[in-house]
């Protein structure tokens, strides 16, 4: 299991989203992604996709001195 | 056939916008047992999704990506694909065509239709679902125009559209007894009445309604300023950032060589901010104001006028003298520039774009 970042940063949705799929497509069950994102819409989006999907979001985390938000999924198994 | 044979179960991708038809279009071939997936194009011009970080006003509103807000409903998979690039193509030279703005819809069926052919053979699915419904886009849902994309596109019969397959010669789906046609529809026309009645008998209560259509490029002022980018490149090009930059501030062209894009309130202010290290920009530092993009080559006497006209857009009092800094200039350069700001008397109305 190993842990992972994406940089989609500046990219609007579904940018981002999109990012991480195919990102997540090449990783392992277990694996952790941590997507850094500039717009707030990845909140809703990247739990909505990873709901369809079946992996999981283990933490959303505003980061407001940076603009940033980072969102943690670990890849089904 | 062999009473003990086991069929294999048949597995549809289907072309899901956010919208009602596309939304339906999957239930009716999820409820006949067949395992429905969801694709759905990413060609930057789409309406879904990008809009909502951006005007401060908007933020309170439902951030929600429609197509994968379906898919969740539905429970079915989605995938996301970036066509952006590809698209350009389709946007340039539509071989059939533009709709009544820069909307290519017929070939962009056909390509989305055809990219969605290649994941379905690429995947192992069996055929291809739409929601389209006879006659109720003026250019691409015509009946004479249905086989051009099955055609077109390379899926042949292996494209499906249950909202009106009843009213056109059955599909491979059909004939194979993959789906029972009885059970599909044949709805024809504008109304959305026969989808409604549907949506509420498949138990279906909560659905998007976008407005204006699947993308902006059926939007006309979108439209306008798109033919002003090309105008003033002297081609048909655009990326990524250039067709998000349409979409947002007030875009005016005060001279041939260059124009403005100012920010209309403060969401799109800071998201316009992200341009900076793109173009010049300014922002009024002696008054509350707005903050431009400058799109262009500036000459003498245009960075003043640029100034004058962000002014327009300030808490300055027309002709009272307004400081603007202004940055990213050639060679990286920054400076404060002096200006009697513009009045509203002082706005030509052929630098709207
Ligand atoms: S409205 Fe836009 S996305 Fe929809 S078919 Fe036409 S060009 Fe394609």
């Amino acid at each position: 299991m190993a842990h992972y970042e994406l940089d989609a940063r500046r990219l609007l949705c579904p940018m981002p989203v999109i990012r991480t799929q195919n990102r997540i497509k090449e990783l392992e069950a277990g694996d952790t992604l941590d997507v850094i994102a500039t717009d707030p819409g990845v909140k809703a989006d990247i739990p909505a996709w990873c709901r369809v999907h079946g992996h999981s979001v283990e933490a959303i985390r505003d980061l407001p001195e940076r603009r940033e938000i980072v969102v943690t999924v670990r890849v089904a198994g | 056939m062999n009473a003990n044979t086991v069929q294999p179960q048949r597995k549809a991708v289907v072309l899901l916008s956010g919208g009602l038809d596309s939304m339906l279009a999957a239930k009716v071939i999820q409820d006949q047992g067949i395992h429905v997936e969801g694709i759905n194009f990413y060609t930057g011009f789409c309406v879904e999704g990008h809009t909502h970080a951006i005007r401060k006003q908007d933020q309170n509103k439902n951030k929600r990506n429609n197509a994968l807000w379906v898919a969740e409903t539905l429970g079915i998979k989605l995938h996301i694909i970036d066509i952006v690039e590809e698209y350009k193509d389709i946007v340039y030279n539509p071989k059939h065509g533009y709709g009544a703005n820069l909307n290519p819809c017929l070939d962009c069926k056909v390509f989305m239709v055809g990219k969605a052919k290649e994941w379905m053979d690429e995947n192992g699915f069996d055929f291809i679902v739409t929601g389209e419904v006879m006659g109720q886009r003026p250019k691409s849902q015509r009946k004479h125009t249905f086989p051009i994309i099955a055609r077109e596109s390379g899926a042949e019969d292996r494209l499906l559209r249950p909202l009106c397959a009843k009213l056109m010669m059955p599909s491979l789906p059909e004939r194979e007894g993959w789906v029972d046609r009885e059970k599909l529809h044949d709805f024809s026309g504008r109304s959305r009445s026969p989808q409604i009645a549907l949506a509420r008998a498949l138990g279906i209560e909560e659905w998007a309604q976008p407005a204006g259509g699947c993308c902006f490029l059926t939007d006309e002022n979108y439209s306008a300023k798109l033919a002003d980018l090309w105008q003033f490149r002297g081609e048909k090009r655009y990326e990524l950032d250039d067709i998000m930059l349409l979409k947002v501030g007030r875009h005016l062209r005060p001279r041939p060589h260059f124009k403005l894009i100012i920010s209309r309130e403060e969401g799109e202010g800071l998201f316009m901010e992200g341009y900076r290290y793109m173009f010049a920009h300014m922002q009024t530092a002696s008054h509350m104001g707005a903050f431009a993009l400058i799109d262009g080559k500036l000459e003498e006497g245009d960075l003043e006028l640029a100034a004058q006209i962000l002014g327009r857009y300030s808490k300055a009092e027309p002709g009272e003298a307004l400081t603007v800094e202004v940055g990213g200039l050639p060679g990286g350069v920054s400076k404060l520039v002096t200006v009697p700001a513009f009045g509203p008397q002082d706005m030509q109305p052929e630098w709207q774009v």
